[in-house]
């Protein structure tokens, strides 16, 4: 077994380069909307209005960015319960990927949240409502954000030689595990489930009593799509091999995932007879039509074997499926919403600014922790970059 | 008086987007797993609008800012020509929890007409029976009274996340935005605090022509019923304030001749699972603005806490499955353990 993955290591090198001075420039403009934000009110920050009560902190933050930290539910699926440990280089990173698209989906949330100062009322038992969907959704998401840090937590722990420490913690892992393959599905689901209450308000290109499990699907899809992302940029960008034979495994159940999901959307849509919609023109048309076509064009991009181990079909696969997921998630929540009368949300340049503010700590606190922590896979066996390498450069 | 122009052209030339909604609208039941809908609460209290009655003077507008304690609303597209005293809100807002609105048509000659007519509209909050903001909301700071079924807000639990504005099939809550720190949830709450003064609603309180009633929704039901059976030609008498005078000061009612025949419909009795406020009125609802044809007769709530019920009830279903893939996880950890100790006992005495 231990020949068939190598072991995670830290990558090395500086860590202040001018991407990074980018990145920073970026978060400190976030920085300064959020003082905007909790001094003034989310109104002068926001375009937030009384017709859409929710914009991007919340379709792009929470409910995009999450499914983007899916490839934790994903891998674990795998490597864990079915495969035997055979996924793991891949794991580590899909964690700390997973953890902080799960943090800063949180984050986005407090900021979000009008009444943030009474936002522990989440956390009070006896103010509970077991009917709300969007409680089990706050609590359950809550509870994996923490969950993850366990199943994080042997990279810290071996970084900084807690060797029993760690030894402990793999053996109470398996309950992690656990937690991390069934938490995931309870709370994206849900969130499927949060927009069948807009009923008429959400239109019938979307709107479906399969909601739930759409979002199910789409955070499957688009965990699949993050770890094959992320391996092909990480083995581009930080310069390291890819590993292409687990990724073409991998891209195997992508296909079908997909298949399953745009043949459900198709016979939905003709069963709630809402096709005309999807030809009336305008932003929504365009919108599920690129959707649509994105689902297609990684299904057609993955249906050849051969293509499957190649990097640059399946790097494209995974962008589609990503964008499939992200729009398919927008139009729920946001552009298939029409409250009526007459209002209009653009996203405000705050707005903007926090979300990519968001992005930039997810890529920087990547950049940093792999390079600090044992995250990827070392690059051969024959050429380890310890812990001791990257300690002894400061 | 203030009219919602840009909202009649919409509803005029938005004919397309409605007779498409009409043809997806949902079947019945809309799903397998949906929950059982919430009854009427016996005792409930309530309002009658009758459209044909309201002659848009928009005192109750006023009568609810008073009553509640809300500024004038002036939008910043109006600031031009309304100096500050005229209270102009285009719809519900956290400033304004009652308004009334005008649908127009064409030449606008006949009151209460679709075609070259025109008519009005009171938009509020008409306390569903079945309410989806109350199944919503994470804090339980949406409640519906008990007794009186009056839907109301308590912001010492509320944390702001919006989803009763986000979800309202009707648009009611609405979060005060502008406000920096002090924002919270507004909306009709039946001027509850008047109530328990034995006074009535600021809205019903201020209507002269009895087109705001209030009572008990058995009551108000049953008047419904009698005024539908009415005819145009035929004199009616119409109560005003409190339906059976119990609350407020004593109003006398009105004789008024009917002019246009009342849709064979009382809104708000079955529609979304039905409310506690319903309409009369003579021109279609859906023209005035209000959720109809495109909407089922139930609560999306049932929908919604059906699909909750069927996978959590008791947390027995995930308390399963965690059971089984902690098990599964067990099982393959053990070997991969073993794995990652020797692998790690090696690279340590590498160094």
């Amino acid at each position: 077994m231990t020949t068939t993955h190598a072991r995670p290591a830290p990558v090395g090198g500086r860590i202040i380069t001018p991407f990074f001075v980018f990145l920073c420039v970026i978060m400190g403009a976030a920085g300064i909307v959020l003082i905007q934000r909790f001094v003034f009110g989310l109104g002068a920050s926001t375009h937030l209005s009384d017709g859409y009560p929710w914009g991007i902190w919340i379709s792009i933050d929470l409910i995009i960015g999450t499914a983007f930290g899916c490839g934790g539910l994903v891998v674990a699926w795998l490597a864990y319960i079915f495969n035997k440990g055979e996924y793991s280089p891949l794991m580590r990173a899909a964690l700390m990927t997973s953890l902080f698209g799960y943090a800063l989906g949180g984050a986005a949330v407090m900021i979000d949240l009008g009444r943030w100062w009474q936002g522990y009322n989440i956390m009070l038992p006896w103010l509970w409502n077991p009917r709300s969907v969007m409680l089990e959704t706050a609590l359950c998401i809550m509870v994996y954000i923490v969950v993850l840090m366990f199943e994080f937590s042997p990279s810290v722990f071996e970084r900084f030689k807690m060797r029993e420490t760690k030894q402990r913690m793999m053996k109470i892992m398996f309950i992690f595990t656990g937690l991390g393959c069934l938490l995931p599905m309870m709370h994206q689901s849900s969130m499927g489930t949060i927009v069948i209450l807009l009923g008429y308000k959400l239109s019938p290109l979307w709107q479906s009593n399969l909601l739930t499990l759409y979002f199910l699907i789409t955070a499957f899809t688009m965990g699949y799509a993050v770890v094959c992302f992320e391996s092909i940029m990480a083995g581009v960008g930080l310069k390291r091999p890819i590993e292409m034979p687990l990724l073409s495994k991998i891209a195997g159940v992508m296909l079908w995932i997909m298949v399953i999901f745009v043949t459900l959307r198709f016979v939905d849509l003709t069963a709630t007879e809402a096709w005309p919609l999807a030809f009336a023109g305008g932003i929504e048309s365009a919108s599920f039509w690129i959707e649509m076509l994105a689902a297609v064009g990684a299904i057609a991009l993955l249906a050849p074997i051969g293509n499957r181990s190649q990097v640059r079909p399946l790097f494209l696969a995974s962008v589609l499926m990503l964008t499939n997921g992200f729009l398919y998630r927008l139009n729920c929540y946001l552009i298939g919403f029409n409250p009526g009368e007459h209002y209009s949300y653009f996203p405000s340049i705050g707005e903007v600014l926090v979300t990519l503010g968001i992005i930039a700590v997810h890529v920087a606190g990547y950049l940093v922790l792999v390079r600090l922590l044992p995250v990827l896979p070392a690059v051969g066996r024959a050429k380890p970059l310890p812990a001791a390498a990257v300690a002894a450069s400061h | 008086m203030d009219i919602n122009r840009r909202q009649f052209l919409s509803h005029a030339t938005a004919g397309g987007a409605a007779a498409t909604a009409a043809v997806i609208a949902a079947p019945e039941p809309a799903q397998a797993l949906q929950r059982a809908p919430h009854p009427r609460k016996p005792e409930a209290l309530g309002l009658l609008y009758d459209s044909t009655l309201c002659v848009g003077c928009k005192a109750c507008v006023a009568g609810c800012k008073e009553a509640n304690d809300r500024p004038v609303e002036i939008y910043p597209d109006q600031e031009s020509w309304n100096p500050g005293l005229w209270d102009t809100g285009k719809g519900l807002s956290a400033k304004t929890m009652n308004v009334i609105l005008a649908y127009r048509d064409g030449s606008m000659e006949v009151k209460d007409r679709e075609t070259d007519g025109f008519a009005f509209i009171k938009r509020q909050c008409l306390h569903c029976v079945d309410p989806s903001c109350v199944s919503c909301c994470p804090v339980s700071a949406m409640i519906k009274d008990e007794v009186t079924g009056i839907v109301y807000n308590d912001a010492d639990r509320c944390i702001g996340c919006r989803y009763c504005v986000y979800g309202c099939p009707f648009g009611v809550p609405k979060y005060d935005l502008e406000a920096a720190v002090t924002g919270k949830i507004h909306k009709c709450e039946l001027c509850r605090h008047r109530l328990a003064e034995n006074r009535l609603p600021g809205c019903v309180e201020t209507c002269p022509t009895g087109a705001t009633l209030f009572g008990r929704v058995e009551d108000l039901m049953l008047e419904a019923k009698r005024r539908l059976v009415l005819r145009p030609g035929d004199v009616y008498t119409y109560p005003r304030g409190d339906l059976n005078g119990r609350v407020g000061p004593d109003t006398p009612p009105h004789d008024k001749v009917i002019e246009a025949a009342y849709l064979p419909e009382i809104y708000g009795d079955r529609v979304l699972g039905g409310t506690q406020t319903f309409v009369l009125s003579a021109v279609p609802f859906d023209r005035l603005g209000l959720p109809h044809g495109n909407v089922p007769n139930h609560s999306y709530a049932t929908e919604t806490e059906g699909i909750q019920h069927f996978m959590y009830k008791g947390m027995i279903a995930p308390t399963v499955a965690l059971v089984a893939l902690a098990a599964l996880a067990y099982r393959s950890s053990r070997q991969h353990r073993e794995d990652d100790d020797n692998a790690s006992d090696a690279d340590e005495g590498g160094r």
